[in-house]
């Protein structure tokens, strides 16, 4: 299947013009955040409770008066800048399917390819999550993340378009790498709460709230670790058809499972120990950073039979 | 263990206990469920390092050369197993010790969940309203027998009492719990007969030429340890024709694109004969017994005729790939029957020969477009009779007197003849072969590994997304047929009982019955600020 060079260049553009998008809706967002209402810290945005009774946490406390109400623009940048990410969003798909049907196969055969798709979908889930969830301030972060992620990937990842190799020629990269950027996507909008988590103090802020915080990680997590796990496991049944062994620890199967293990402590800290705020934030940027370890340094540092980490 | 009780206390070392409390307390600790969890963190600590340091199974070659940049380093770094990490004594203790913890772990655990399963939900707390929801209304014709009805239709376990009902559901989160640590234990078993019971092996085969599946026909042959060689999947094949595609032009020119194998396969000795395809994740599967295409390279058949003008030798030599992107390649051909002196040659094999600026011939793309052989000659002693093993891919050429050098002699075609100097014979490139690497693997664990990895995660998904919770309905004195006080309370037990807020304004809803059940849903969502 040739290579169309024009589809290719519009790929190119559009990863631009997403880039540039991202980093608009980050201002946008910041600008709501700056200049916007301030939340209360302690208690969250939204906790339905059903008659209070005398064991029931008391009301939130009116957030202290402030001498001039939010000026209406700020609202509307925040908007604005979600309006923004859509389209940032759109041109990053756009980007990704325009390189897929310029090159005839699924296009994340490289990584370049592998990290224009992830800060899809990390994107994908910021705004999936956002109108349920009080969330929206976050938005500022993810979309700089995803503006940083194309950046690196435009800046020192880009190969050509071009036909894959044959160890990749293989529909397993349909099953195993779409699970391993749907999993990425959402462990990294868990990264950015995290960071945030720690960064926000404990008292009023315009940021969100850090039970919501912590809420919104744990529900990211919840729903990626399976996809990892699936990842994961689809990588073993295509390492069973592609190097005659299911399991060899390989420094990216090594990885992969320590990350899994990181995670599966996160959920274990929080589930059987109950460790909330701070100590799991923690244990979760410390499974994050195998994460990132296992996208970045892996591919880049260690060799191993991981053939797509093609860099120039 | 992700877990809905408590975590078991570490058990109180014993004061002064005989041998067999030593050993009770030990167990009990080793298969407390923090010990579990330390030990899978340990495992995946002790996994590192076989990340970072090259590995004998997996790249010999770079710990081969480990030794040489820095044998004393290595030699330490090998005293700790650590270019062997994942067959080293400290990791097996890790999965072991993780093994066992497991075992004593969730087997009783299995047993308490079974109990669980058949024991009704605890009877109401005495004070409803400390609990976590709660919730108060008047509603006429409620009685017990009816709270329970709706609270069984949305798929509680009930208990009733006189004027109280218990509610329970959502066992499936233990149970999902359970079947992950059961399926993770299956895996480690299934990993484990894996390597016990399976075998591998390499082999390399030049186009034209069969393979049998024996322990002799191996290049490399690794068995389990639990392997007899006649055990061995009885299949054959015979190369046919390899073929291997490229990007003929453009930024990319020379990465393949595909490797296809053709090969003629008897399923078992005197079975009737298929044809396959071998290709990069196409494997050949005989019965469990898989064919692996790994590698492939150039065989240039050569023609050699000695001093006294027999031919010595006759047939393909398969040659090193000494660069990738151009697939030259370096070959020996030992010719230990030419007369009146031992021959021996090096060969650099050139698949698309075209001169460079400096006299010399390069290979430009790695398909053989021109193919051509440039031959360097020796004659003397091969030192073959000395009894040393030699490697079939160098010459030793001590005892050996150069015949033709120099990288400038133009290269033969495919079909050319190169005379030697002093009438000791000649050479003749009379065609180009290509050889296939392959592994032949046999893993009777893999399918239940499979299967074992599915049922975790399976379990893994029932245990993160099912909340186990309970609601409790307390009835009031009846009124005479009028309205009567109904008391409702819930909790969940599990972290991340968001949902339970709505789920629990749902249960009051259908508690207080249809008629009602707007109001209720409005007063509920009031309740929530
Ligand atoms: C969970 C962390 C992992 C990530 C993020 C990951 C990602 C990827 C990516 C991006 C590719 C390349 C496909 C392409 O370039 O389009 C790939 C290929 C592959 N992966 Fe993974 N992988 C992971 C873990 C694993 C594991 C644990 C295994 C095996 C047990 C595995 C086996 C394979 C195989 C066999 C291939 C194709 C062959 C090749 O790249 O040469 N992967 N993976």
């Amino acid at each position: 299947m040739p290579t169309d060079p024009g589809l290719a260049t519009t790929s190119d553009q559009l990863v631009l013009a997403a880039i540039l998008l991202y980093v608009v809706a980050m201002i946008g967002y910041a600008l709501d955040l700056g200049f916007g209402r301030v939340r209360s810290a302690a208690v969250p945005a939204r906790e339905p409770v059903l008659a209070g009774g005398p064991g029931a946490p008391a009301e939130p406390a009116e957030p202290p008066a402030r001498p001039d109400p939010p000026p209406a623009w700020a609202a509307r940048a925040g908007t604005a800048a979600v309006v923004l990410s859509w389209l940032g969003w759109a041109a990053n798909l756009g980007a990704l399917v325009a390189r897929g049907v310029a090159v005839g196969r699924w296009p994340w055969g490289n990584m370049y390819e592998f990290v224009v798709a992830i800060s899809l979908a990390a994107m994908t889930a910021f705004l999936l999550m956002q109108p349920r969830r009080p969330v929206r301030f976050i938005g500022a972060f993810v979309s700089v993340a995803a503006a940083l992620c194309l950046g690196f990937a435009v800046r020192y990842l880009h190969v050509d378009a071009g036909p894959v190799i044959p160890a990749l020629n293989s529909y397993w990269i349909a099953i195993h790498v779409s699970a391993a950027i749907l999993a990425s996507g959402l462990f990294i909008v868990a990264g950015v709460a995290g960071l945030v988590f720690l960064v926000r103090g404990d008292g009023p802020s315009r940021l969100p709230g850090r039970v919501e915080l912590e809420a919104i990680a744990h529900r990211a997590i919840v729903v990626a670790f399976p996809i990892w796990t699936f990842a994961v496991i689809a990588g073993a049944m295509w390492a069973d058809k592609a190097w005659g062994r299911y399991w060899g620890w390989d420094p990216k199967e090594v990885w992969a499972f320590i990350t899994w293990i990181a995670y599966a402590a996160y959920l274990h800290a929080k589930a059987t120990a109950g460790w909330r705020g701070r100590a799991a934030t923690i244990v979760q940027l410390i499974a994050f950073a195998c994460l990132i370890f296992n996208l970045v340094g892996v591919n880049i540092f260690i060799p191993g039979l991981h053939s797509y980490a093609e860099v120039p | 263990m992700t877990s809905t009780e408590e975590v078991r206390p570490d058990p109180v070392r014993p004061a002064g206990l005989g041998p067999a409390g030593w050993l009770r307390w030990a167990w009990r600790l080793l298969t407390s469920m923090r010990t579990a969890l330390i030990l899978l963190f340990l495992f995946a600590i002790a996994a590192v390092p076989g990340s970072l340091f090259p590995q004998r199974s997996i790249s010999p070659d770079r710990v081969a050369q480990y030794f040489t940049d820095d044998p004393g380093t290595a030699r330490w770094l090998d005293r700790l197993w650590l270019f062997d990490v994942y067959a080293s004594p400290w990791f097996a203790a890790t999965y072991l010790l993780l093994f066992l913890s497991l075992a004593g772990c969730v087997v009783p655990r299995a047993a308490a969940h079974a109990r669980e399963l058949r024991r009704p939900p605890p009877a109401a707390p005495r004070n409803l309203s400390r609990l976590p929801r709660h919730a108060e209304f008047t509603a006429p014709g409620v009685t017990a027998e009816s709270a329970a009805t709706r609270l069984r239709a949305m798929r509680f376990r009930t208990v009733t009492g006189p004027d109280w009902v218990a509610g329970e559901k959502g066992y499936l989160r233990e149970s999902g719990n359970l079947l992950f640590h059961l399926a993770l234990l299956a895996l480690l078993v299934a990993v484990g007969a894996g390597a016990l019971y399976g075998y591998r092996g390499n082999v390399l085969l030049v186009e034209g030429n069969g393979f049998a599946n024996t322990v002799a026909a191996y290049d490399r042959y690794i068995p389990g340890q639990r392997v007899s060689a006649d055990s061995l999947q009885p299949f054959s094949f015979t190369l046919d024709d390899f073929q291997a595609t490229y990007v003929a032009a453009g930024q990319r020119r020379g990465q393949p694109l595909d490797y296809s194998a053709r090969i003629t396969v008897a399923d078992r000795p005197g079975a009737a004969e298929r044809p396959y395809t071998l290709r990069v994740n196409e494997p050949l599967d005989v019965g469990g017994t898989q064919a692996y295409l790994l590698g492939h390279g150039y065989a240039p058949t050569f023609k050699v005729l000695d001093g006294k003008g027999e031919v010595a030798f006759d047939g393909p030599v398969p040659c090193l790939t000494a660069d990738q992107a151009t697939y030259t390649s370096e070959c020996v051909i030992k010719v230990p029957d030419a007369r009146p002196e031992q021959l021996g040659f090096l060969v650099r094999f050139l698949p698309t020969t075209v001169p460079a600026q400096d006299g010399t011939y390069v290979s430009v793309f790695p398909g053989a477009a021109n193919p051509t052989a440039q031959v360097f000659a020796f004659s003397g002693d091969l030192g073959l009779g000395s009894g040393r093993p030699q490697s079939v891919y160098r010459l030793e050429t001590d005892r050996l007197k150069p015949l033709v050098m120099g990288n400038k002699t133009k290269p033969l075609a495919v079909g050319e003849t190169l005379a030697l100097p002093s009438g000791a014979g000649s050479v003749q490139l009379t065609g180009v072969r290509e050889w296939i690497t392959l592994q032949v693997a046999h893993d009777p664990g893999r399918v239940p590994a499979l299967v074992a990895a599915g049922l975790a995660v399976l379990g893994l998904v029932l245990s993160l997304t099912v909340r186990r919770r309970r609601v409790w309905v307390r009835l009031g004195a009846p009124g005479e047929g009028g309205p009567r006080a109904v008391e409702v309370g819930g909790l969940t037990r599990d972290e991340g009982g968001d949902g339970f807020a709505e789920e629990f304004s749902r249960v009051v809803t259908a508690l207080r019955g249809p008629r009602d059940g707007a109001a209720a849903a409005r007063e509920g969502v009031k309740d929530a600020h």
